[in-house]
């Protein structure tokens, strides 16, 4: 199967970087393991960040700042301003392919401020702007006949005897078959790598860093791999987000002793860190909104209340939410240059698999969704470029033949159970290469995960059918994880002091 | 606590030491310690990817926002095709989206949208797709052609929306296997995890189908079938 360029994912990313491409004059193909809807991207809530100044006085300057500032002198300035600049532009772009932003009274796009924000800049579509962004684009890709291929799993990708990419090998998940999809330039957008912390973490359970795993085995750089934002209130048992605007209408963090214990209105990372404090302390955390009344709660946080009701069985009127810090976006990612290109010829990368040098050691809220537009743009842009101008892709798809991990797998013994293995990593990094690192329990943690990939061929897939096999689908992605989990511990072991939501504490 | 789950062939039943908790979380609990060949979607796990969405007890849930309870039977969704357990394929239901044009045509750069405007289709456009509409339709049971709820709830997003120009193709697209194939049975309203009436807009389209010179196909057949122009019965 061939195509001019192959994208892996299709969430918001993915599915602007084909928009992209295909203006361009290219064959694009999608190829997504969830459906184009199903994606991470549906669950941004806050917003996206463009300088408009349509609430308040604001300035392209004053995001780029804000942005730096947040990163902790881990961003790249001019990549920065190039997003912070097109901003205003990229949400006039999905303006105009209808989505459906919350307007002000006097019918501007609506804007709230969000966290480290100078202003109220985050443009939103009620509490559903990721959802709304994605369904649009997938309305948009229909309309330009964008090639979709849904329950496409990516094993690992395909590479020219010069070391340059020419597609994919795709598992398709339906009939278990593997498929080769030959291109002329791939781009990756296939999500962040929040599930290594297994059910610390607020994701999707589809973010696996499989992209950025199987770029690293391709022979790319990755950047920044230590840098996880954690937030600060997560429901206690599901991890599911209870979202910032619980504490920004006036809602409590209490211990157990009912204490207050931080300012509820810090960065995150500083939250967060205070939260885990009390927790090492023995004490159990709790967001308190019982104050603000039953009335203002259905009013103005109706989702956190039916969250609460559903996950936790607590009503927050009535009583305290029990909450923790998880992780909740990855920083780190695929190193690429402003042209979402990769250290390896002909991959390309945008989205959260990408670290394109914006968000540094801690992202802004509001910052991620623009991301995804703005470079998703770019990227495909220059893939489609690519396809045209870089003479090597005009030869034809010949790749070398390597085994892949499926042949091997037939060999594994199904000794120890992954499930178990995958809680344990979850909890291990959790604590040990999470909201606060010491050098010795990052250590600890390196150790688990070397033994741990030694024993792969002892773990396995215990159901055999070729159909829909979800069992091996998730073995391979916890092989993927494995491998980040590495990487995540090795960066987070060199970088010695803390910088952003990297927090290393002395022995 | 007992469940019985749809497989391949038959019915399972399966036992699990749960209490209050969501299918999904059962689901999980069984495939990784009881039998890892049970296969379901899931992604979000907090109703708004639209993956989880099966039957229980005969009715569309997402099986993230359902309280299992002891005796529950649990069943693919219906009128798609069932690739495995509780998995189905939602390619052909969401070809109704392609088939509806279901998307802005035309920008209209002068449509400044109020607070007002933005309420008209805020509902409409917290679709998630997970299908629950498809698999309650009784049209689309028998009619694999009928555009279907969700199609038809984004037509109306799409139509009521100030930014559309054109939205003539839109209504024109419509006609056949569209809105006046709909029974009007609010089965989809009821199914619907986000409180949305794909019914209701059925009926809005209708309306905009007449201002645009369009009539009830049956109706018409049923007078211009059965009555000559004098109105006396023609055999």
């Amino acid at each position: 199967m061939k195509t001019d360029v192959l994208i892996i994912g299709a969430g918001g990313a993915g599915l602007t970087a084909a928009l992209a491409a295909k203006e361009a004059g290219v064959n694009v193909r999608v190829l997504t393991k969830e459906y184009p809807t199903r994606s991470q991207t549906c669950m941004a809530q806050g917003g996206m960040n463009a300088a408009l100044g349509n609430v308040s006085d604001d300035s392209i300057e004053a995001h780029i700042q804000n942005t730096l500032k947040s990163a902790h002198g881990e961003a790249n300035e001019e990549a920065v301003r190039y997003m912070c600049s097109e901003a205003p532009n990229a949400v006039k772009w999905l303006d105009s392919i209808g989505v459906c932003f919350s307007r002000t009274q006097d019918g501007k796009i609506a804007q709230r401020t969000l966290g480290g924000a100078s202003a109220p800049r985050a443009c939103y579509a009620q509490d559903y702007t990721g959802l709304k962004i994605l369904h649009t684009l997938y309305d948009k890709c229909l309309s330009k006949e964008v090639e979709i291929l849904s329950d496409r799993y990516l094993v690992d990708l395909l590479k020219k005897e010069d070391g340059s990419i020419c597609g994919a090998l795709i598992l398709n998940i339906r009939t278990g078959e593997l498929e080769h999809h030959f291109a002329k330039s791939v781009i990756l957008a296939s999500g962040g790598y929040s599930r290594i912390y297994d059910k610390q973490s607020t994701n999707s359970t589809a973010s696996t860093g499989d992209g950025i795993a199987v770029a690293l085995r391709a022979g790319a750089k990755l950047l920044g791999m230590e840098f996880v934002q954690f937030h600060p209130t997560g429901l206690k048992n599901s991890s599911i987000l209870v979202s910032e605007s619980a504490r920004g209408e006036g809602g409590y963090l209490v211990n157990s002793k009912g204490e207050r214990f931080t300012n509820e209105l810090a960065p995150r990372d500083e939250v967060s860190r205070a939260i885990n404090e009390q927790m090492l302390k023995g004490e159990e955390i709790f967001l308190d909104i019982r104050h603000l009344g039953e009335t203002f709660i259905d009013e103005n946080l109706p989702q956190e209340r039916k969250l609460a009701k559903l996950y936790e069985n607590v009503d927050p009127a009535f009583d305290l939410i029990p909450i923790k810090a998880v992780a909740h976006y990855t920083m780190g990612g695929i190193e690429v240059d402003n042209k979402s290109q990769t250290s390896v010829s002909g991959l390309f990368a945008c989205g959260e698999c990408a670290n394109h040098k914006v968000h540094g050691a801690n992202r802004l809220g509001g910052n991620s969704l623009l991301e995804i537009i703005v470079f998703g743009r770019e990227a495909g842009k220059a893939a489609a470029n690519f396809t045209f101008c870089d003479d090597k892709s005009k030869s034809e798809f010949d790749c070398r033949k390597e085994d892949n991990f499926l042949d091997m797998l037939k060999e594994c013994k199904n000794e120890i159970d992954f499930y178990s293995k995958r809680s344990e990593v979850g909890e291990l990094f959790y604590k040990n290469v999470g909201i606060i690192r010491t050098p010795s329990q990052m250590k600890e943690a390196k150790d688990v995960i070397s033994k741990l990939k030694e024993e792969l061929p002892l773990m396995g897939v215990r159901d055999t059918s070729k159909v829909y096999n979800t069992n091996l689908v998730e073995f391979l992605e916890f092989r993927n994880m494995l491998d980040i989990c590495e990487v995540v511990v090795d960066s987070a072991l060199e970088r010695k002091e803390s910088c952003g939501a990297h927090y290393v504490q002395a022995e | 606590m007992k469940i019985k789950i749809k497989r391949e062939y038959d019915f399972i039943e399966y036992d699990v030491d749960m209490q209050e908790n969501t299918l999904l979380e059962v689901l999980n609990e069984i495939k990784q310690t009881q039998d890892n060949s049970l296969t379901y979607s899931s992604s979000c796990r907090s109703s708004v990817c639209g993956s989880c969405s099966v039957r229980v007890n005969e009715k569309e849930v997402l099986a993230c926002s359902y309280k299992v309870q002891d005796g529950d039977v649990v069943e693919p969704l219906k009128n798609v095709e069932v690739i495995r357990d509780l998995v189905v394929n939602m390619d052909k239901a969401l070809e109704t989206n392609a088939r509806a044009k279901a998307w802005l045509q035309e920008y209209n750069k002068e449509a400044a949208l109020s607070h007002e405007d933005e309420k008209i289709n805020e509902l409409q456009s917290d679709c998630i797709l997970c299908g629950s509409c498809y698999s309650a339709c009784p049209v689309y049971a028998v009619n694999g052609e009928f555009l279907g709820p969700f199609a038809l709830t984004r037509v109306w997003k799409y139509v009521s929306d100030k930014r559309e120009l054109d939205q003539k193709t839109k209504i024109d697209t419509i006609q056949t296997n569209g809105v006046w194939d709909c029974t009007l049975c609010n089965e989809c309203t009821v199914v619907c995890p986000q409180d949305i009436s794909s019914k209701a807009d059925i009926e809005k389209l209708r309306m905009r189908s007449t201002m645009a010179g369009y009539s009830d196909p049956s109706f018409a057949q049923s007078f211009g079938g059965g009555f000559g122009f004098d109105g006396s019965p023609t055999f």
